[in-house]
């Protein structure tokens, strides 16, 4: 099973703390123009912020900014993502950013009120997608496909009320995995499942739950019980925040707001607060109410056999430290003298020629210290110094930034001894 | 009824008459107020309470990437991300709308090209124009003076105050790589400075107001022949014909570091500060070039102008060679596919105390690109996988799907690409024929004599020889075949 790299737990704490870190901002109050070339530039066509004293620099409200750290931790989660919707034999697949309005607004009904419109400048009146979702079905209409499975990574756009800290934005990104057509039932369900299952235990999160249930059962025990069809999607709703309130909370709700009478809401008491595995499915087929119910009974043979399938899955029942780098940079061609740029330019134009990852400070004569402590700083694990006397008997010096001890490596082999020790690493 | 029918006719008209003068580079002025008429004439239709037909299609210039081109892009990608990574660029991503305010005043004449977000009650937002104007913002806002980025596999930027023309000299030598790692044919990369171009200007007389429009035309000169462009500078632009004949002099030359030199005893270009400027930093940059071993690539040409009102210093724009109909002949750039330059006041006029950071950066046309690998992929016939799968679990017989299922969940926890049919009992040649199609190079057939012999027949799609392997050594066996042969996508 692939690993997110090797982070203990405080390491992660920390990691998260980045992302969740707020944007900041920054109010200019004037602009002063340097140099000629600058100067020329921005008076001839482009307006200074003199004339807005009041422009805050930063982002628009409910998105951020993603740092290199932050990068590093987003680009090992979708890693993780992206390869286990590969190795499930899913395509890849974009869509624009924005759709035409009327293809949004008809499909979202009540939400299409957080949907971003483009403005109208003459042309086709356009939205940014509000979801990976409709999306998709265009494509499939347009394509005229009857089957696919297909997994989409982007961002999306929606107007909620932001609560950074609640880890909500108006901007982010999804990651979306679906199989269309019509097969034998419940083995794509099952699949889903299994690629849930897959990716958490892949991110290290492996304390989770998956809870499952069924459209038709919901819907048949609401029968059953007694509601009204007029109130099922509201009673829906209700039982939707049994995850976060308790049931006497939710039971008020149904009553109080929802104008349900108290037997009929306790008889969904009695089914809604049932959590079990396969067992609890053959439990409702004995439930003299429910298994009268044609819907129900339905939802539950297809939870049987899913819960089969997942058995069969093995999914029925749920370091060593290492500081987060942000580049891969594997050497560092420094030197101790001066006047050596040219050395180092060819030098590192060899290494770069050959495929490796390596770095050089944009100075005429930098100190050796500071090149060392960057190297240090950045993690980067090899530096090739090229001083004076070294090069005049055709020698450079290899240097291991972890063990700090160097060796004599003949200039023309240079290259061959890095990769090496890289492939050794 | 009638009237409805010609207010839509109108509306549709001077929809056509918008979009024409913005094909033609119209004023903003009147672009503005040919949209106002046409919002006028759209309200005056009011609600449409017909059902209009639901038209399925993604909005004008866009398009969605099919599997396909998918492949096409992660390969394209891929190769320009490792290079960025190999010279040490960290990432960052921005989100794809700004402020308004961010953007403004920023793209000159391209500025009504941008999207702009409906207001809707909050703050004005308008898409991102580019990956450059936000990346200054990041810089502001952050109060960072160096860093060397890339963003989306597109861009790459470097910022902060260095020793003159090393870092302007890695982004040509990136640019370089890429383009020779993506095959895509030989290409030429041309260099010039914005000092020199308004530095020539000057010497050529022309008037400071008119410079920007005349560097605008001078950009033609890459699509359009010198008597063209000197008509529209003389014609439209109101230049006297003696200044753009002496512009014509220097513009229609390009070549290696010895023009630079020539250019640095020019009796009139010498008197003008800014141009020696640029000619000394291009002389440096030619020698750091030639250390990076890729000076065979470059050339300085006088005519390169780029659009963007923010360089200001060095500017280069990569295109693809077209072989000569003729021998003797030059190749004819056929389009830029990657381009870039030096911007050291774009921060400053953000940060608040006006503080510069000096930045220089390339962009990588990565739609041309997918455009030009997707065609020489079709050319050469060679099959695109759209997706990575390296087994087939299948079934020889009915009854026999929890087997594969079973089998299959322990493939994937192994951690290989594998796929089932979603079928309880397929035919087996349907399976192969599944295999043959979407490219995958193995199945794993599971039969009910195997099943009770303890082995699973494992079939090589492309030779369609079988082996019996043991349940226990399948996995062992699949990642050695998978790693001798990686796939041919």
């Amino acid at each position: 099973m692939p690993q997110l790299g090797l982070l203990p737990k405080r390491a992660w704490a920390a990691i998260f703390r980045q992302l969740l870190r707020p944007p900041r901002c920054a109010c200019p109050q004037a602009v002063r123009c340097h140099s000629q070339a600058a100067e020329s530039v921005l008076t001839s066509q482009l307006k200074s912020h003199q004339e807005t004293p009041n422009f805050v620099i930063k982002t628009p409200k409910g998105t951020r900014d993603f740092s290199p750290e932050q990068m590093v931790v987003r680009e090992k989660i979708l890693d993780v993502v992206v390869s286990c919707f590969k190795r499930h034999g899913a395509k890849g697949l974009d869509t624009p950013a924005f759709e035409l309005k009327e293809m949004l607004s008809e499909n979202y009904g009540e939400n299409s009120g957080l949907i971003y419109d483009l403005k109208d400048q003459g042309g086709e009146l356009l939205s940014l997608r509000y979801d990976l979702t409709i999306p998709f079905a265009r494509y499939l209409a347009m394509n005229k496909l009857k089957k696919m499975k297909r997994y989409h990574v982007g961002k999306v756009w929606r107007r909620e009320s932001p609560t950074v800290a609640q880890g909500r934005y108006r901007e982010f990104c999804q990651c979306d995995f679906d199989i269309a057509g019509q097969f034998d039932p419940m083995i794509p369900d099952a699949e889903c499942l299994k690629i849930i299952s897959e990716i958490l235990s892949g991110l290290r999160l492996e304390n989770f739950l998956i809870k499952v249930n069924d459209r038709r059962i919901i819907d048949g025990m609401f029968a059953v019980c007694g509601v009204p069809e007029s109130k099922f999607r509201a009673i829906c709703s209700s039982v939707d925040k049994l995850d976060k309130m308790s049931w006497t909370d939710v039971r008020h709700e149904m009553v109080a707001k929802r104008g349900l009478t108290p037997e009929v809401a306790d008889r969904i008491g009695d089914y809604v607060q049932c959590r079990g595995g396969a067992s609890l499915v053959e439990q409702m087929f004995q439930d003299p109410r429910l298994s009268q119910n044609q819907q129900a009974l339905e939802g539950l043979r297809d939870l049987k056999l899913l819960f089969e399938y997942l058995t069969l899955f093995g999914i029925a029942e749920k370091t060593v430290g290492e500081s987060v780098r942000v580049t891969e940079t594997q050497v560092f061609v420094a030197t101790p003298q001066k006047n050596f740029l040219r050395e180092r330019l060819k030098l590192i134009a060899e290494l770069w020629d050959a495929g490796i990852k390596a770095e050089m400070q944009y100075k005429n004569n930098p100190k050796l210290l500071s090149q060392l402590h960057y190297c240090e700083h950045t993690g980067i694990p090899l530096v090739v110094i090229i001083g004076e006397q070294e090069l005049k008997d055709g020698i450079v010096k290899l240097r291991s930034v972890a063990s700090r001890e160097e060796v004599h490596v003949k200039r023309k082999d240079i290259v061959i001894e890095i990769q090496k020790r890289l492939s050794e690493s | 009824m009638a009237d409805r029918a010609a207010l839509e006719e109108l509306v549709r008209l001077q929809g056509e008459h918008v979009r024409g003068l913005k094909q033609q580079k119209a004023s903003a002025e009147q672009i503005e107020e040919e949209v106002a008429k046409l919002l006028k004439l759209k309200a005056q239709l009011g609600p449409d309470d017909t059902k209009h037909k639901f038209v399925l299609k993604t909005p004008k210039g866009t398009r969605d990437y099919s599997p396909r081109q998918m492949a096409v892009r992660e390969k394209v990608f891929d190769v320009i991300i490792r290079c960025f990574k190999r010279h040490g660029a960290e990432v960052i991503d921005t989100p794809v709308f700004e402020l308004k305010e961010t953007l403004t005043g920023k793209y000159g004449e391209d500025s009504k090209l941008i999207y702009d977000l409906k207001d809707q009650g909050g703050e004005l937002l308008s898409l991102r124009y580019d990956l450059t104007v936000p990346f200054a913002r990041y810089l502001a806002m952050n109060k960072l003076t160096n860093i060397k980025r890339y963003h989306i596999a597109k861009d790459f930027d470097i910022a902060g105050q260095f020793d003159p023309m090393i870092p302007d000299a890695e982004c040509l030598k990136i640019m370089c790589e890429i383009l020779s790692s993506l095959q895509i044919g030989d290409f030429l990369v041309k260099v010039n400075d914005r000092r020199i171009l308004d530095g020539m200007f000057a010497v050529c007389g022309v008037p400071d107001a008119k410079f920007r429009t005349i560097c605008s035309s001078v950009d033609k000169l890459d699509k359009v022949p010198w008597e063209e462009v000197k008509n529209e500078m003389v014609g439209e632009k109101g230049l006297a014909p003696e200044v753009a004949d002496r512009i014509g002099d220097y513009v229609q030359q390009h070549g290696g570091v010895s023009l630079v030199e020539q250019l640095l005893q020019d009796p009139k270009l010498s008197q003008n500060k800014q141009a020696v400027e640029g000619l000394t930093d291009l002389k440096l940059l030619f020698e750091y070039l030639t250390l990076f071993g890729i000076n065979d690539k470059i050339s300085f040409d006088l005519s390169l102008a780029r659009g963007l009102d923010y360089y200001t210093g060095v500017i280069y724009e990569a295109v693809l060679l077209q072989t000569p109909a003729q021998a003797g002949e030059e190749p004819l750039g056929v389009g830029s596919v990657a381009a870039g330059g030096r911007y050291d006041g774009l921060v400053g006029m953000f940060d608040p105390k006006g503080r510069k950071v000096p930045c220089v950066g390339l962009s990588i046309g990565v739609e041309r690109i997918f455009s030009i690998v997707e065609q020489r992929l079709e050319a050469l016939e060679e099959k695109v996988r759209t997706t990575e799968t390296q087994v087939l679990v299948a079934s020889a017989q009915k009854k026999l799907l929890e087997e594969r299922l079973k089998l299959v969940s322990e493939l994937w926890d192994a951690g290989i690409k594998a796929e089932l049919l979603y079928k309880k009992n397929p035919k087996l040649l349907n399976q192969l024929q599944y295999c043959e199609e979407a490219g995958i190079p193995l199945v794993a057939i599971i039969g009910e004599q195997e099943l009770k012999d303890g082995v699973i027949k494992l079939r090589s799609v492309a030779s369609r020889e079988e082996v019996d392997v043991r349940r226990e050594d399948l996995v062992e066996e699949i990642r050695r075949r998978t790693a001798q042969a990686p796939c041919a996508c």
